[in-house]
């Protein structure tokens, strides 16, 4: 026995490989900025108020993005009706959508000459402004509400049909199944999820910056971005990033105290069909729920529809090319995305250990431009930057990811790993054939998910390697940026579109495989 | 099978890059972005200078110089493009170039331009531009802007050049009384976005009356989209104006090709390239005069630019008085 403390199994070293590469570009990356600084200001009154204005923001905007996350997450979890799959999909896509695109779109719907005012002027009413606090959290709550909705309905569906099944022929009224069977579920979700998009949200800035209506909605991120830009002042970007970190401690802590891990039962793996909603009021609620939903993600989406049909066949050959490689280049990234949270979340889920989830929420704090500066101050004395764009975008986008990735392949491995693995252990199933018979099949759906997300999130990817682009190698969001940057507005809306529907295109691809066989 | 290939390939690059001497330029993103000068110039400049020109691309003039400074001393950058005027200081100068070296033409600034580091090679002026056909009360200075119900949309100066040559402009036409300008102003302000492109497709989309961006500006529509619609206002306390500047690097292993690129900057070639690609007026105007349909453009009577060497000191003082007003 006292050999196996030191004997240390692939499973274990590929893990910490894994970790070990997030630790490096997140603490890796800061601790590099840190060492460049050769004098620093300190933190100044604005720096104060940015600080307060981001965890405001983040926690209001966490708080109701996992509000309305979770009636809706319901609603599609027990409802079966045509054009589910597509809504669901369609659900993802603020998220993956650059935001200089998302925010047009938006503004388009909610802006002061967008579809909401026009509606209302129609009536007489008087127009109201989404700029302003209440700007910054519609817009974050469009972003991180169909995340955290994705997020939820993973762990929805993986509650066991048995459950189900047992509570209805126990008669349970569905406020029961909900006290006994879904909030359970939900106080071990849920709190992880809040935690997540509030982080999102802290490192917000261009979003925050554009619908906050001005310098009062000044972030964190705003601040990192002058210090390391206009300053050069890296002692005081590592400084604050240093901030943004211990917020993420802080945030997974507390989290983590919320966070009531619920026994794991036994099921038979089969897709849930329940009958003791089918009342009248519960079908309303929920057909209304859907609908507000659908119509908040994907009006928006239209604008962008719409804005870029135009200009979409008048786009010249370097756009489609651009479009080509970051298709590659996202498909690699979902690769190298599944090779890093496969380790994590079986070390999370059958050693029950924490910190492969600690390790995974470091890269939402991250700033971006921290992770950038300091790639470039390690890699620049020995490579060329633009030599290593390629790869760099590859895995810093695979790593950005991951947290999205474990916390939808967490909970089901975790129920795999609780319900089938003594049968395994008896048959003495190890290692790959393990793996391939016993997880796999299981953890496909949430698989697909991280995969497609991974990819859509690569493919709209345009701020952390931005001091490695190469001119003669820019991505589809570069491309739209410069085109907009060249007043071709028509043609970056056209670009816009393209890049919508490859994100979608891909993410719908992997999300589908992963459900091949599921009714779900 | 591959590996013959890239072997091959390596070769063929060591060897070329033994015979041709390679220039490195570091300049903005949307100087070398298929729509802006960079193809074009880069085409010329290797039609006559025997060489391999090379661009590295960065977010803008303030990006440039955070660049130079994580390089350090393993900047392989040879000639440093698109500093603006707010930025290219004596300081900067001192630490990183080295004097340009060049026999200067007659250029057609709007200012008096002597500096021995500092090449420009275009210019325009900050401005208001708004959509004629929707607007015709067009205010003549920021005292009437302030008066008006006109939306606006600008840049923040912490992250984008044009957006701090508004705080530079406001400041160099009002001094003291600048904070109370911008005090008015705030409930003109619709928003302040990140970067020109984000406050420019507000604009367009219709979400903004005017924008802040270029007298230059609607020779783009014009020209282009043979789109007349768009026009600037003419400020009577005067327009602040950018002047883009390039500059060779003390550091370069190629200083020779460096000065032959700034030569060629200040060129016919070069310069009949830039107003139809940067959209700004070129530094000196090429033989055969600018683009038609500048004409129509806006001239502003008087030229306002706060010196570069005074610039660095009022911009933490601007900065600040900026965010108080509109932090309110």
């Amino acid at each position: 026995m006292a050999r196996r403390a030191f004997t240390i199994s692939p499973l274990g070293l590929w893990g910490a490989a894994s970790a070990a590469l997030l630790l490096f570009l997140t603490l890796g990356t800061l601790l590099a900025v840190a060492m460049k600084a050769e004098f620093t200001q300190g933190l100044g009154r604005a720096d104060i108020s940015a600080l307060c204005f981001t965890l405001t923001q983040a926690f209001f905007s966490a708080l109701l993005s996992v509000a309305f996350a979770i009636p809706v997450a319901r609603a599609l979890a027990r409802r079966q009706f045509w054009g589910r799959q597509i809504l669901i999909t369609l659900l993802g896509a603020p998220f993956i959508l650059p935001v200089i695109v998302a925010v047009l779109g938006l503004l388009a719907v909610f802006g002061r000459n967008g579809l909401f005012n026009q509606t209302l002027a129609m009536f007489g009413i008087e127009t109201v402004s989404i700029y302003g606090f209440s700007g910054v959290l519609l817009a974050h709550v469009f972003f991180n509400l169909p995340l955290a909705t994705r997020l939820i309905l993973q762990a929805w569906l993986a509650i066991p049909s048995e459950r189900y099944r047992l509570a209805q022929s126990l008669g349970f009224h569905p406020n029961d199944v909900f006290r006994q069977i879904e909030l359970p579920m939900l106080r071990e979700v849920v709190p992880g999820i809040f935690a997540i998009v509030f982080l999102i949200c802290t490192t917000s800035f261009a979003v925050a910056l554009t619908l906050g209506g001005g310098p009062r909605a000044t972030t964190l991120e705003l601040a990192i971005y002058q210090a390391l830009r206009s300053d050069f002042d890296p002692g005081k970007a590592a400084l604050l990033s240093s901030i943004q970190f211990a917020l993420c401690t802080l945030a997974a802590l507390i989290a983590w105290y919320f966070t009531k891990q619920q026994s794991t039962a036994a099921g038979f793996d089969r897709v849930v069909q329940r009958t003791d909603v089918n009342t009248l009021p519960l079908r309303m609620i929920d057909a209304s729920v859907i609908a507000f939903a659908a119509m908040f993600v994907i009006l928006p989406l239209a604008m962008v529809v719409e804005r870029g049909l135009s200009g979409i066949l008048t786009l010249p050959s370097v756009v489609w090319v651009a479009a080509l490689r970051s298709v590659v280049m996202a498909l690699a990234s979902s690769a190298v995305m599944l090779a890093l949270v496969l380790p994590l979340a079986l070390i999370a889920a059958r050693r029950r250990k924490a910190w492969p989830e600690a390790v995974a929420y470091l890269s939402v704090s991250a700033s971006p431009l921290v992770i950038g500066t300091g790639l470039f101050i390690l890699l620049n004395p020995y490579f060329s930057p633009r030599d290593l764009a390629l790869p760099i975008t590859i895995f810093v986008n695979a790593a950005m990811s991951i947290p999205f990735a474990l916390r939808a392949l967490l909970p089901e491995v975790r129920a795999v790993e609780a319900t089938w693995s003594p049968l395994a252990d008896q048959l003495g199933m190890r290692g790959m054939a393990r793996f391939r018979l016993m997880l796999l099949p299981r953890i496909r759906r949430p698989m697909g998910f991280a995969l497609g997300l991974t990819a859509a999130l690569s493919m709209g990817d345009l701020g952390v390697v931005a001091l490695f682009a190469d001119p003669d190698a820019g991505t589809l969001p570069l491309m739209i940026f410069r085109l907009m940057g060249a007043y071709r507005m028509e043609q970056a809306a056209g670009a816009a579109l393209l890049l919508l529907m490859l994100s979608l295109t891909m993410f719908m691809g992997f999300d589908r495989g992963g459900r091949q066989n599921a009714a779900t | 099978m591959k590996y013959p290939l890239i072997a091959a390939g390596l070769c063929a690059a060591t060897v070329a890059g033994a015979e041709t001497p390679i220039l490195n330029v570091y300049t903005y993103d949307s100087f070398t972005s298929d729509w802006g000068p960079g193809p074009a110039v880069e085409a010329a400049f290797e039609d006559i200078c025997a060489c391999d020109l090379q661009f590295s691309a960065v977010g803008d003039g303030a990006a440039l110089i955070a660049r130079l400074n994580l390089e350090g001393d393993h900047s392989e950058a040879d000639v440093v493009l698109g500093l603006d005027t707010n930025l290219a200081d004596a300081a900067l100068a001192e630490q990183f170039f080295a004097p340009h070296g060049i026999e200067m033409p007659t250029l057609n600034l709007p200012i008096e331009w002597s500096n021995d580091t500092y090449v420009p090679y275009d210019w325009g002026y900050f401005a208001f531009v708004y959509d004629n056909t929707k607007k015709d009360t067009i205010p003549a200075n920021f005292r009437d802007l302030a008066a008006s119900d006109l939306k606006i949309v600008i840049q923040d100066p912490r992250s984008s050049t044009p957006g701090l040559g508004l705080l530079m402009w406001v400041k160099a036409a009002y001094g003291d009384e600048a904070p109370a300008i911008w005090g008015d102003l705030e409930d003109n302000i619709i928003t302040v976005t990140k970067g020109w492109s984000e406050s420019y497709g507000m604009f367009t989309a219709g979400e903004a009356d005017m924008v802040l961006s270029y007298t230059t500006s609607p020779a783009y529509h014009l020209i282009a989209e043979e789109d007349a619609s768009k026009s600037s206002a003419s400020f009577d306390e005067g327009h602040y104006l950018q002047v883009e500047v390039a500059a060779v690097t003390k550091s370069s292993d190629q200083p020779e090709l460096a000065r032959q690129f700034l030569d060629f900057m200040v060129s016919d070639t070069f310069q009949t390239i830039i107003p139809t690609t940067n959209w700004m007026y070129p530094a000196a105007t090429p033989a055969a005069g600018l683009p038609d349909g500048f004409e129509t453009l806006t001239t502003p009577d008087k030229a306002l630019l706060i010196p570069a060497e005074e610039a660095g000191a009022l911009r933490e003082a601007a900065l600040v008085e900026w965010l108080d007003a509109l932090s309110q």
